[in-house]
């Protein structure tokens, strides 16, 4: 299955790389993480519990970056054994490009499973896939326009085109309304 | 007028009364004392170097009794393909060891490389998941047009292009088949999936062995239609257990449609296990076991092309197929797609001309080996379509062609371009039936009344011959068979006067302890419940070849009735003795042995108690005991053949298809339980359907098998099928075995899928979208509702 997908963050260039390379908003930013140790020199290795369809497991695995051209794109791979449920894996390859009031991030995902989870999930796996990225990818929004809204008000300009991208976009409209009552 | 209970009653199956109320014994049923419990692990790549299994945890785990893998297994013999099929070239076909654990790379999803033995299954599920496989992922090759094109990409590292064999049939016809091409007025080209198909008997496989350290000798408990095979191959190929060592015992059996003719590496692997821990070790395969490492069906894409003239009268006819394989040769799947699938390409049809050409392909998908029909639905599928589409083309009546094209009554025994010899049929006979039960006559009005709901209504017709009675071991050894293929039976008169019938074949759903009684019954005029079929047990039967091919009755029933004939010929010795006559003079007849032309007889019973004590038998010519074993090797196959017709209605708004109507008019020779026969028809439509308009085993790039469970593995169920008009009395017996039958298993499966297709095609031509020349099995309504949208 593979996707391709862009947001724009409300935070500069360099804000979102760095924002990228840090363990702890990684951590925080992948759904279902338990734990994450390592660097982005050396990868990850990270605990994430998750339930496609039918299969619930609780996923070991690497996560690493690669191909780091630093500020402006990599390549984000992981790699899980479930044990019995069989395996997941994917990858993102993330762009930055610099925009007016922010980043704009694109990224091309793209995700299989083996064992069990291809199995009995397969039907499941492109839907189970998209909001993985989708989830991450928000989160990883809100974690780094979470500083950014209170260190200035450059982001405003921005923030109608991204509440259109994103349907889901409440927790993001409460952060708006916060920072205008604020 | 049938005898009761005889040959031809409709007799109700005797064997429905355990397996309705819960009384069969399957594998899984049988626990004996001290068993372990066999897990396997099974790899989660479709291609992978094995570079190192971790199993100090596993081992350390509670109940855990033994952790084997590969590597265990490596100095044991590979399990091999029964047939070997030269390439055209004449160069020999490529036969990669398969090992009973995969050893140094995994090939496809559910490759076994280890297995787990412990107290309890739990505790060896448990201890699965504490094996630590490093399994290197290699790219794997499924798409057998990439496996053929890409020299870098080998299931097998010593086989290049993935390319098992290349055969031609028959090589010496190629030139004058092209020729013809050259020069015909009309050429239809077809190109078709015959797709995919998982087998889905509704019983797992499972296996108990069953070593016994006091004897030496091992018993294997396992869901086999063909016991024998697999003491044969385990012994001579696989583990080199002598033959008197080892008992086979396939028990009541779920089904198997072909997946369970074949020897598995689990049945050696608890073998060898059970000799490891000197106790009994079972397995039973959980439903996605069985998608993942049950022999896989069909998987063939072919090129067909058929020469013509301008009225539609077959010039010539030319194939090229793919056909899969899988990872490794299962036992039958070098035959399948070419002597079970060749050979029959000519069909029912006076075709002049024909050259196949197959070439077999390794992917690293589970093995593809026989499936209800085995290479004679593809033939069928193929053939049967492009004479649809050749109709459509020239604008010609699909009755009035094939009626034309068909061998007529007079020309048997007729020779084949593909180097078979039908011994009998009645192929118009069988047409004209179907076109009566089918009621063509009124199809235009039913057509209206569905136009008037908004459905579009097509009928479909298939006109099909198989060969079954899979046999001749002449025949068979010259098309590269390593095996005969005979069978064999013993009939026990005990002293009492009833009966056991020791047979080679195997009944996993057939019924054979219902009919094979019934021929016994007819044959020595004692009641079928005096007689006991014991089938499925290598230490009870003299020998066997199993069930499969649809050869039950043609060859294993030819053989019993072999033995019977034994039995009267020697209770007419005994008769002779005891009547003080000459046995010339001894007739037979309705149980009873006579002098002819006078009022002295003796019953069947007194033959059979007199053999048992024989207190003034002259011994020197006359041997106590009743019991006679034959072996039964036919002259030639069996040529089943009908005429099927399929009426579809379809929703060109949502491309949704519904079987309205079914009608099939068979020969299958002479019939020896109507009602089972209809039974096997109605089973073999229906799993026919199931490819057509449901089935299809899919894996993805990857190798992951997509459609492994039932919520993505569509089967046929009772509201997807009409209620099945059958006929069978277009009868032409088979010429050549003394019951005169030619066996029905297959039929069903064979003659049904291009029926629906060329039905479903029809009903879109009849509704205006005469684009649509062709839509690939299953036609699921996206792929119909595509076709119509082009």
């Amino acid at each position: 299955m593979q996707l391709t997908e862009q947001r724009d963050i409300k935070a500069d260039p360099a804000a979102v790389w760095a924002a990228i390379l840090n363990p702890e908003i990684l951590m925080a930013c992948v759904p279902g993480c338990e734990s994450m140790t390592g660097t982005a020199e050396t990868g990850f290795e990270a605990v994430v519990v998750q339930k496609v369809g039918p299969v619930k497991a609780r996923f070991t695995g690497v996560v690493t970056l690669s191909d780091i051209v630093p500020g402006q794109s990599l390549r984000i791979s992981g790699e899980g054994k479930g044990g019995p449920a069989g395996f997941a894996r994917g990858g993102a390859h993330v762009t930055l490009t610099e925009i007016p009031g922010g980043t704009r991030l694109s990224y091309d995902v793209e995700a299989s499973v083996g064992g069990k989870l291809a199995q009995l999930g397969s039907r499941l796996i492109d839907g189970f896939a998209r909001k993985m990225a989708d989830d991450f990818f928000e989160r990883f929004q809100q974690t780094v326009e979470g500083p950014a809204e209170t260190a200035d008000g450059t982001a405003e300009g921005a923030e109608p085109k991204g509440g259109e991208n994103d349907p889901g976009g409440g927790e993001k409209k409460k952060g708006w309304l916060k920072r205008i009552i604020g | 007028m049938p005898k009761d209970g005889g040959i031809g009653a409709s007799t109700v199956r005797r064997e429905d009364i355990r397996f309705l109320t819960g009384k069969g014994r399957y594998t899984a049923d049988i626990n004996l004392r001290g068993q372990a419990y066999a897990c396997f692990l099974r790899s989660e790549v479709a291609h992978g170097r094995i570079n190192r299994i971790d199993t100090a945890e596993a081992r350390a785990m509670p109940g855990v009794l033994a952790v084997m893998t590969g590597a265990d297994f490596a100095a044991m013999g590979g399990n091999p393909a029964g047939w070997h099929i030269p390439s055209r070239n004449g160069e020999a076909m490529k036969e990669p060891k398969r090992p009973v654990l995969a050893h140094g790379k995994v090939r496809h999803v559910g490759d076994a490389y280890a297995v787990v033995v412990a107290e309890t299954l739990e505790q060896a599920r448990d201890a699965a998941g504490a094996v630590v496989a490093d399994i290197t992922e290699l790219p794997a090759v499924v798409d057998m047009a990439q496996a053929v094109a890409n020299p870098d990409l080998r299931v097998h590292d010593e086989i290049a292009n993935n390319v098992c064999f290349d055969w031609g049939w028959i090589e010496d016809n190629r030139a004058a088949v092209d020729a013809a091409f050259k020069t015909a007025p009309h050429v239809t080209t077809l190109e078709l999936v015959n797709n995919r198909l998982v087998p889905n008997a509704m019983e797992p496989r499972a296996s108990i062995g069953d070593y016994d350290p006091g004897t030496g000798d091992y018993k294997l408990y396992t869901t086999s239609q063909n016991p024998h095979l697999s003491r044969l191959l385990i012994s001579a190929f696989v583990m080199g257990i002598p033959e008197n060592k080892l008992t086979v015992i396939a028990p009541d059996v779920g089904g198997g449609f072909g997946s369970k003719i074949y020897h598995y590496g689990e049945e050696a692997a608890v073998l060898a296990a059970s000799r490891a821990l000197n106790r009994p070790v079972k397995w039973v395969a959980d439903r996605s076991e069985s998608f993942l490492s049950d022999a896989h069906g069909r998987d063939h894409v072919t090129r067909i092309e058929l020469a013509t003239d301008l009225e539609g009268n077959f010039l010539a006819l030319r194939t090229e197929t793919l056909a899969n394989v899988g990872a490794y040769l299962s036992n039958f799947a070098t035959a399948t797609p070419t002597f079970l699938h060749g050979t029959l390409m000519a069909g029912p049809y006076r075709t002049p001309l024909v050259y196949v050409n197959v070439k077999a392909v390794f992917t690293n998908t589970a093995p593809v080996d026989a499936y209800r029909g085995a290479g004679r639905p593809e033939a069928t599928f193929s053939i049967e379509r492009v004479v649809d589409k050749m109709c459509r083309e020239l604008k010609l009546d699909p009755v009035a062609v094939r009626r034309k094209n068909l061998i007529q009554p007079d020309q048997y025994p007729y020779t084949t371009p593909v180097g078979l010899v039908y011994d009998t049929g009645n192929y118009p006979a069988t047409l004209d039936k179907l076109i009566e039960i089918a009621d063509f006559s009124g199809f235009e009005a039913r057509r209206a009344e569905s136009a008037r709901r908004g459905k579009l209504r097509g009928l479909g017709l298939s006109t099909w011959i198989e060969a079954c009675g899979i046999a001749p071991s002449n025949l068979v050894g010259v098309l590269g068979a390593r095996v005969g293929l005979y069978d064999a039976a013993t009939v026990r008169v005990n002293a009492t006067g009833n009966i056991s019938v020791m047979t080679g074949a195997h009944s996993h759903g057939q019924g054979h302890e219902t009919v094979f009684a019934q021929i016994v019954s007819d044959k020595l005029g004692i009641p079928a419940s005096s007689i006991d079929i014991v089938h499925g047990d290598t230490s009870k039967i003299p020998f066997g070849m199993g069930s499969y091919g649809s050869r039950s009755l043609a060859v294993g029933g030819s053989a019993m009735v072999k033995a019977v004939d034994k039995i009267i010929a020697k209770g007419k010795k005994i008769a002779a003795h005891m009547l003080e006559a000459a046995e010339g003079d001894i007739v037979f007849e309705d149980g009873k042995f006579s002098v002819t032309g006078t009022d002295k007889s003796k019953t069947f019973g007194e033959i059979a108690f007199s053999a048992y004590v024989p207190h003034n038998y002259p011994l020197e010519s006359l041997e106590p005991g009743l019991e006679e074993t034959a072996f039964y090797d036919p002259a030639n196959f069996t040529y089943p053949a009908g005429a099927y017709a399929c009426e579809v209605e379809v929703d060109a708004e949502t491309g949704r298809v519904e079987v309205v109507g079914f009608a099939c008019a068979d020969d299958f020779g002479n019939v020896m339980n109507p009602m089972i026969v209809n039974g096997q028809v109605h089973g073999g439509v229906a799993q026919g359907i199931g490819q057509a308009l449901l089935e299809a085993a899919a894996y993805d790039d990857n190798g992951q098998l997509l459609t492994g469970s039932y919520m993505d593995y569509a089967m046929p169920r009772a509201d997807d099928l009409p209620m099945f008009t059958v006929d069978h009395s277009c009868n032409t017996p088979c010429t050549h075995n003394p019951l005169g039958v030619k066996g029905c298993g297959e039929a069903g499966a064979i003659g049904s899928p291009p029926a629906v297709v060329n039905a479903v095609i029809d009903a879109l031509h009849r509704g205006g979208h005469t684009h649509v020349t062709h839509i690939d099995m299953p036609l699921t309504p996206s792929r119909v509702w595509s076709a119509i949208q082009n």
